[in-house]
């Protein structure tokens, strides 16, 4: 490790030194509390402990096992589900609307698609309770999916938005010259070159929905209560370990996912 | 001025309309309108979901519990239990944004330093983070920082302490936890704005005579006083309205603002105390990141 | 024959910024048209408003008799080669050329005659399968070019589409599009800051100025007869000097000039300078006498660059050859003289 350059006009051998260890001390905070829940989560023993005495897979066993929790886990897949498909479209559509166009009233609509990122959500929740409570929509499958779609809504704009301002346009010009209007241009030769932005918009609407708590808490209440929502509860009221079993299947998930992206990076830049 | 602006609009009024004029406008028409419409369901879906009810929440604010137009929600906000809050809440969030500045300048800068390997080793090590629920973060914290917690656990079989230490359900742990939610959002712009430095730069520095430290901070540290400033900013905004991490890590004894918003709904049914919070709370965020970005660009004029 | 397209009054404005100024122009079935200009003079704003990217605010386009302008630019049925080409990167070479056709719904038998009867014809052939990432920037060209005229399109619209390519390669691909151009007799719209390029293959060229065509002809008319001194100074090299006109008289440096026909035009007019026009020696015949001092006499290999002090104090720059001059090579200082016959004495108004 101390072999890597750092650019030698900057900073003295000794600096170098301290500074690798600063950021080794840093990394462990960052890495080490989202890896210590999957060997406490084979803990034999009725309480967390760390190292565990005994090792076994009682927590997943819990886990599996119970009807409320699998429900949960079942809802907060189905309400990611949906709404990654309608975040998707809808962002992807918005965001190829707006950079057609770079008027004053093109601005504004990105601006106002920015905005379900900067209102604090525990204003979003409690404004959407009250709005939910009036429709029926509080605990309701198609309330959450509308919720996590105007949350995840930014980051679909977003990434497909950085996908364009590096996408050619001419590219879609010269498949209009060739004979295709419009819609078949943008399926056959613009959205092929920005799935890259596309998909990774996509991942974000996902976990945005899969990973929300806030809202949840207020409006996914009865038979929709989200993964997320139960965690919490769970957390708050009592440290279960089942949700170190949880915890370390959601990391699990990251780092598979991580090592996906890593293997597929390389090909994508090619 | 005015007299130039005046004749123009008659001067080109006067001059005859050219050929196909009017179903040229009309064309343009259609045109904008049909990328306008490409945006439509999306901006549905925002304002029916978003702008609506906050809209509803802004204008509950100014009525009292009998429906009386009044300032009593906003006069509440004097009362010392709120104060208590607001203080608590600004001195974490200060606190956190300054400890992610001070935690984040050292790995983004060895991440736009060193060679590919160890900058991706550390962008991995920002990442998993990043990617993980924070639910799950948080409760891992929870797990670390209680009594019979790994840290209290070595600390005493180390021997520097007898008894354990409150390290959790107390401003501390909620502090601890969340500077660690919060870093990859100080860490990713930070690194951006260092990235984007030339390195020639530093060797034209160098050239010029100056040592390391003074080319460092001559030359390096201003460049990134900018993503430094947009990172702080966003932790700190994040942290006025940040709801899970002190819920959970707090466990009831540490107030912030969010808590309070949630409390007056859910254990009260006071909306006209809770929307006015909210307003405030969202007149703070709007506050802090405008002047922000008016500050940024000050500091670019200037620098130009 | 197809490809007759009739411009009419086209104007477009950004704000207060008149990209094009009224245009007019007609082209003929066939004809190769190049539209010069500076960069910001319109030229290729004209070219997307004949591929309808860019909309008018006024103005018809007629192409054989059909009006264009409000056409959405599929159904016009053009081909068009972008400056960077812009094929399609998620594509090979023989699915770039393809597309076109598969989106007439050619059927699939047909297609695969099409697509390599168009790589044959820009010698690509051998390259169908490949990536386009696997190009060089001049097949990329060729690709580019073959997926332009696959779909036997009435009109060509061409956007600076050798630029890219190095100065060789550039020359070579000129000729080899002339060639094209003689063999499938497509009208074709060109554009281009590139005068060689312009002169070397267009039928006609449209010289475009601050949204305006200033001048449109065959490119020796455009060359021989510039109408004004901005045409002049964008093709060929140039020197102008003052003439005075009295009474109907005009003169150089004092002495009578004579002209092939007389002045007309408006204003103060300037003596067009072509280096390659003048001759060294009193041509038979006689002609208008120049004289002038050396002031620099810089060896270029195939030339010498001559300075030259004229009466009146003006300067000229030119390209000599001493070849066409004897072998004569003047010292610094030396006076000399040279001859425009009257063929040769052209006066052109002085407007930028």
């Amino acid at each position: 490790m101390l072999s890597d350059p750092v650019t030698p006009t900057q900073i003295t051998r000794g600096q170098r030194l301290w500074l690798y260890a600063l950021v080794t001390l840093i990394a462990l905070f960052l890495v080490v509390p989202c890896l210590l829940v999957i060997p406490m989560s084979f803990s034999g023993g009725t309480y967390l402990e760390f190292p565990p005495k005994s090792l076994s897979l009682r927590w997943y066993q819990a886990f599996l096992g119970s009807p409320e929790w699998r429900q949960a886990t079942l809802t907060s897949l189905k309400s990611a589900g949906l709404t990654t498909v309608i975040a998707t479209v809808l962002g992807t559509a918005a965001a190829w609307g707006i950079h057609q166009r770079s008027t004053v009233f093109s601005q504004g609509l990105r601006g106002l698609f920015m905005l379900p990122m900067l209102v604090p959500l525990i204003l979003v929740a409690i404004g959407l309770f009250f709005l939910f409570s009036r429709l029926g929509l509080n605990g309701t499958l198609t309330g959450l999916v509308l919720a996590h779609t105007m949350l995840a809504i930014p980051f679909v704009v977003i990434a497909v938005g950085n996908g364009l301002s590096s996408y050619d346009m001419s590219q879609h010009m010269v498949a209009q010259s060739l004979g295709a209007n419009g819609l078949v241009a943008f399926f056959t030769v613009t959205l092929p070159q920005i799935r890259i932005s596309v998909l990774s918009g996509a991942v974000f609407a996902f976990i945005t929905s899969f990973d929300e708590v806030v809202v949840g808490l207020f409006i996914a209440s009865g038979s929709n209560e989200t993964l997320a929502r139960r965690m919490f509860s769970n957390i708050r009221d009592q440290v279960d370990p089942t949700v170190a079993a949880i915890s370390s299947l959601l990391v699990g998930m990251v780092v598979i996912g991580m090592a996906v992206f890593m293997i597929l990076q390389p090909k994508a830049k090619r | 001025m005015t007299g130039l602006a005046d004749r123009m609009p008659s001067g080109r009024a006067t001059r005859p309309e050219g050929i196909n004029a009017p179903l040229l406008r009309r064309a343009a028409r259609q045109e904008g309108i049909g990328f306008a419409l490409l945006s439509l369901p999306g901006v549905i879906v925002v304002v029916l979901v978003l702008v609506l009810p906050m809209a509803w929440l802004f204008w509950m604010s100014a009525f009292d519990n009998a429906g009386n137009l009044s300032l009593e929600n906003y006069e509440r906000m004097l009362r010392p239990i709120y104060q208590r809050t607001f203080t608590t809440t600004f001195r974490i969030a200060f606190v956190v944004s300054i400890a992610c500045g001070v935690l984040a300048y050292p790995i983004a800068y060895l991440m736009a330093q060193s060679g590919p390997r160890l900058s991706m080793l550390l962008m991995l090590c920002v990442m998993l983070p990043f990617w993980t629920s924070v639910l799950v973060r948080t409760y891992a914290w929870l797990v670390l920082l209680q009594r019979t917690g790994l840290i209290n656990a070595a600390l005493m079989d180390l021997g520097l302490i007898s008894e354990p230490l409150a390290l959790v359900h107390n401003e501390l742990g909620t502090i601890i936890g969340m500077v660690h939610v919060m870093l990859p959002f100080m860490i990713l712009p930070l690194y951006a704005s260092m990235k984007a430095i030339d390195p020639a730069l530093l060797l034209a520095a160098a050239n010029c005579g100056a040592t390391p430290a003074q080319g460092f901070r001559q030359v390096y540290l201003p460049q990134t006083f900018s993503g430094l400033a947009s990172g702080i900013s966003l932790v700190f905004v994040m942290c006025l309205g940040f709801f899970v991490t002190p819920v959970l890590l707090g466990g009831g004894r540490v107030s912030m603002w969010a808590q309070q918003i949630s409390d007056n709904i859910s254990l009260y049914g006071n909306w006209g105390a809770a929307s006015s919070l909210g307003v405030v709370l969202v007149l703070c965020t709007a506050f802090v990141l405008g002047g922000m970005r008016m500050a940024l660009a000050q500091i670019e004029k200037r620098g130009r | 024959m197809q490809g007759e397209v009739a411009i009419r009054e086209i104007s477009k404005s950004y704000g207060t910024y008149q990209a094009l100024d009224h245009v007019s122009l007609d082209i003929a079935p066939g004809e190769f048209v190049t539209l010069l200009g500076p960069s910001g003079s319109g030229k290729t704003t004209l070219l997307n408003v004949l591929a309808g990217f860019i909309r008018p605010d006024s103005g018809s386009i007629r192409v054989d008799g059909q009006e264009f302008l409000t056409l959405p630019p599929h159904r016009r049925n053009l081909g068009m080669v972008f400056q960077n080409y812009a094929l399609f990167p998620h594509m090979s070479v023989a699915r770039n050329v393809a597309y076109p056709l598969t989106l007439r719904r050619v059927p699939k038998a047909e297609i695969a005659r099409r697509v390599a009867t168009a790589l044959e014809t820009v010698k690509m052939g051998h390259l169908a399968d490949r990536p386009i990432q696997a190009l060089s920037g001049g097949q990329r060209q060729r690709v580019a070019l073959a997926r332009a005229i696959v779909f036997e399109p009435a009109i060509l619209l061409m956007d600076e589409p050798l630029s890219a390519l190095d100065k060789n390669l550039r020359e070579h691909m000129q000729i080899e599009l002339k060639r094209l151009h003689d063999k499938l007799g497509t009208t074709t719209v060109y554009v281009t800051h590139d005068q060689r390029e312009a002169l070397t293959m267009s039928d006609r060229i449209a010289v475009l100025n601050h949204g305006q065509i200033v001048q449109c002809d065959t490119p020796s008319r455009l060359y021989d007869h510039p109408v004004n001194r901005f045409v002049a100074e964008f093709i060929g090299e140039s020197s102008f000097l003052p003439v005075e006109v009295s009474g109907g008289a005009t003169r150089l440096f004092g002495r009578p000039l004579a002209l092939r026909e007389r002045w007309s035009g408006h204003g103060t007019p300037l003596l067009l300078v072509r280096p390659e026009k003048l001759a060294w020696r009193e041509p038979e015949g006689g002609g208008n006498r120049v004289d002038a001092t050396a002031t620099e006499v810089i060896y270029q290999g195939d030339s010498y660059f001559l300075n030259l002090e004229l009466p009146g104090k003006s300067q000229i720059a030119l390209r000599y050859n001493p070849h066409a001059a004897g072998g004569l090579v003047p010292e610094p200082g030396q006076t000399i003289s040279f001859w425009l016959a009257p063929a040769n004495t052209i006066l052109i108004e002085d407007a930028a």
